[in-house]
């Protein structure tokens, strides 16, 4: 694989809220995903884990500072986002069903204006064949895993720099949850690529991250290393059913 | 009851020719419902608003006819933009109330200000396939052929190549084009096109350009039929351009030309010629707009997602 597609870069959460009509889900969040890290967030649910990867590319009401790299995204609109180098993978995957595998990643490309999509395009079909098997069929017929796939090669066409998964691992089969997850460690050690991944699936998210945030009530209850938390009584309890 | 199957030819033509009007005008509500879930019904307005311009710009100003057409839709489309932009952005797009009322207020304003400068007269208009070109070898009169004995008007043949030659354009710009891509992946999944760094609003915006260009199309060719323009001239056609729209599925844009097509067909066979054999004579009867209503109600009784529509299927 190429590795220098991606740049480093790091995302910087301060005091970050936010709220769905009078309801506030988040309460002033700070957290930090340091460039070419791995880092996850865990929590039950309502914890508020997507409300806080929708707030951070401006899908919903919110207050508070996100800073990508040197830049203040705050005021950034979701579209815009993605050309920062941000590409965020929502829960259920997203695709789009009426358009074919290949259209789906022509559109993940959208910003961008080179000539090296369709290489892209067929490094994606080898790193995952079956989603070239099935180029011209419509995203709506694939199966969980594959859709999964897809959502997450079509979320690297556009080349980002930083990107947020929002539980990849939902729908599927254990088997097909280890190789996804095998294949993001493999892109994190190759590319460099950051990540900030929503999981419900404590003990798979804390074997590939490098830190770990806990929230509870739309707060940030614990954080620490992955080895830090898997070794707290307290996660242990809570998330890892020991 | 005299079953008149010699004349029944004339019938299944003509039906087949407003049919792809009505197809042509089913699109264009189609193509704002596929992307926004929301019925335009500014639609029929907006493409008599063109039909004037066409007017003016050939019958006033005098210039050619194709070129006129093709300047309306221009700018029809730029009408398209302007009021995306201005009257429908700036709301919730998840609250259809709103924005439905204010393409029923639009529709009524753009009927008034026409009403007011043109009057309510019907203006003739130019056939742009009054007559065969003169390169074409004659082979019945100036203006149909013999098909079964019965008379294919030039006028039908012109409207089902404009219609197809369209949808050959539409399908290019819809299939090849960035913005294309876009458009169908705003339709497809509004929040994941964000996502993805597309501008919902310019995509919209472009989607609105193309549907009232259709709109336009659609007006031109049946001002003929209708005897030239009139501001009240799109009411009943978007009525029957809903019907096919409904039939064809809201969502599937070949569904809504097939529709509107199948709506031309029940119209001219079942009431129409269905009339002559009951009653024995031709009874223009305004049974026409009924049968309308009547596949609408049917359609959302039976298979409310239409013949080629997507089914909506809530998962629990």
């Amino acid at each position: 694989m190429v590795d220098d597609v991606f740049d480093e870069v790091g995302l910087k959460v301060e005091n970050l809220h936010a709220s769905y009509g009078a309801v506030e889900v988040l309460r002033g969040l700070d957290f930090e995903v340091p460039a070419k890290n791995v880092s996850v967030i865990l929590g039950a649910n309502g914890a508020g884990k997507t409300t806080t990867l929708r707030a951070i590319c401006n899908m919903c009401n919110t207050s508070g500072t996100v800073t990508l790299g040197d830049r203040d995204i705050s005021r950034t609109g979701t579209a815009e986002i993605v050309r920062q180098g941000m590409v965020h993978v929502p829960q259920g995957r997203g695709t789009f069903p009426e358009l074919s595998t290949m259209d789906n990643l022509m559109v993940g490309a959208y910003t961008r204006k080179d000539n090296e999509i369709k290489d892209d395009v067929d490094r994606w079909f080898e790193i995952f064949p079956v989603l070239g098997e099935r180029s011209s069929q419509m995203a709506g017929s694939l199966s969980g895993g594959e859709q999964q796939m897809l959502a997450v090669a079509r979320a690297l066409m556009a080349r980002p720099r930083l990107l947020l998964l929002d539980e990849p691992s939902l729908g599927l089969a254990p088997l097909i949850i280890e190789d996804l997850f095998d294949r993001f460690i493999t892109l994190n050690k190759e590319t460099g690529l950051t990540m900030l991944i929503v999981e419900q699936n404590a003990n798979l998210a804390l074997d590939m991250a490098d830190y770990a945030y806990v929230i509870e009530s739309g707060e940030i209850a614990l954080h620490g290393t992955s080895d830090q938390l898997k070794n707290d009584p307290a996660v242990q309890e809570a998330y890892l059913g020991a | 009851m005299t079953w008149n199957f010699d004349i029944l030819p004339d019938f299944i033509f003509n039906g087949l020719s407003l049919g792809a009007i009505y197809g042509t005008v089913a699109l264009a509500l189609v193509l704002i419902f596929k992307a926004t879930t929301l019925i335009n019904f500014a639609t029929g307005e907006l493409a008599m608003l063109g039909a004037f311009l066409v007017y003016v710009l050939h019958m006033e100003q005098g210039l050619w006819l194709w070129l006129s057409m093709l300047i309306a839709m221009a700018l029809s489309a730029g009408l398209g933009i302007l009021i995306e932009r201005s009257l429908t952005r700036p709301f919730d797009p998840s609250d259809h109330l709103p924005v439905v009322l204010i393409t029923l207020g639009l529709f009524l304003i753009l009927n008034a200000v026409a009403g007011d400068i043109w009057n309510y007269q019907v203006r003739i208009l130019s056939n742009p396939f009054g007559k065969f070109p003169s390169w074409v070898p004659s082979v019945g009169g100036d203006r149909f052929i013999e098909v079964f004995g019965s008379r294919l008007k030039y006028q039908s043949i012109g409207i089902w190549v404009t219609l197809a030659l369209a949808l050959f354009i539409l399908g290019l710009i819809l299939n090849k084009t960035k913005a294309g891509l876009a458009f169908r992946a705003v339709s497809s999944n509004v929040e994941s096109a964000r996502l993805v760094g597309v501008h919902t609003g310019r995509t919209l915006g472009f989607g609105w350009a193309i549907a009232s260009a259709f709109g336009t199309l659609g007006a031109v060719l049946v001002a003929p039929q209708l005897g030239g323009v009139n501001p009240n001239m799109m009411a009943t056609i978007l009525i029957y351009a809903l019907a096919g729209a409904a039939l064809g599925g809201l969502d599937s844009l070949g569904g809504a030309v097939l529709g509107g097509i199948l709506v031309g067909l029940i119209q001219a066979v079942l009431v129409t010629w269905g009339g002559v054999v009951v009653f024995g004579q031709l009874y223009m009867s305004i049974l026409q707009l009924a049968a309308a209503f009547v596949i609408i109600l049917i359609t959302l009784l039976f298979r409310p997602s239409g013949l080629f529509g997507t089914r909506r299927v809530e998962r629990v």
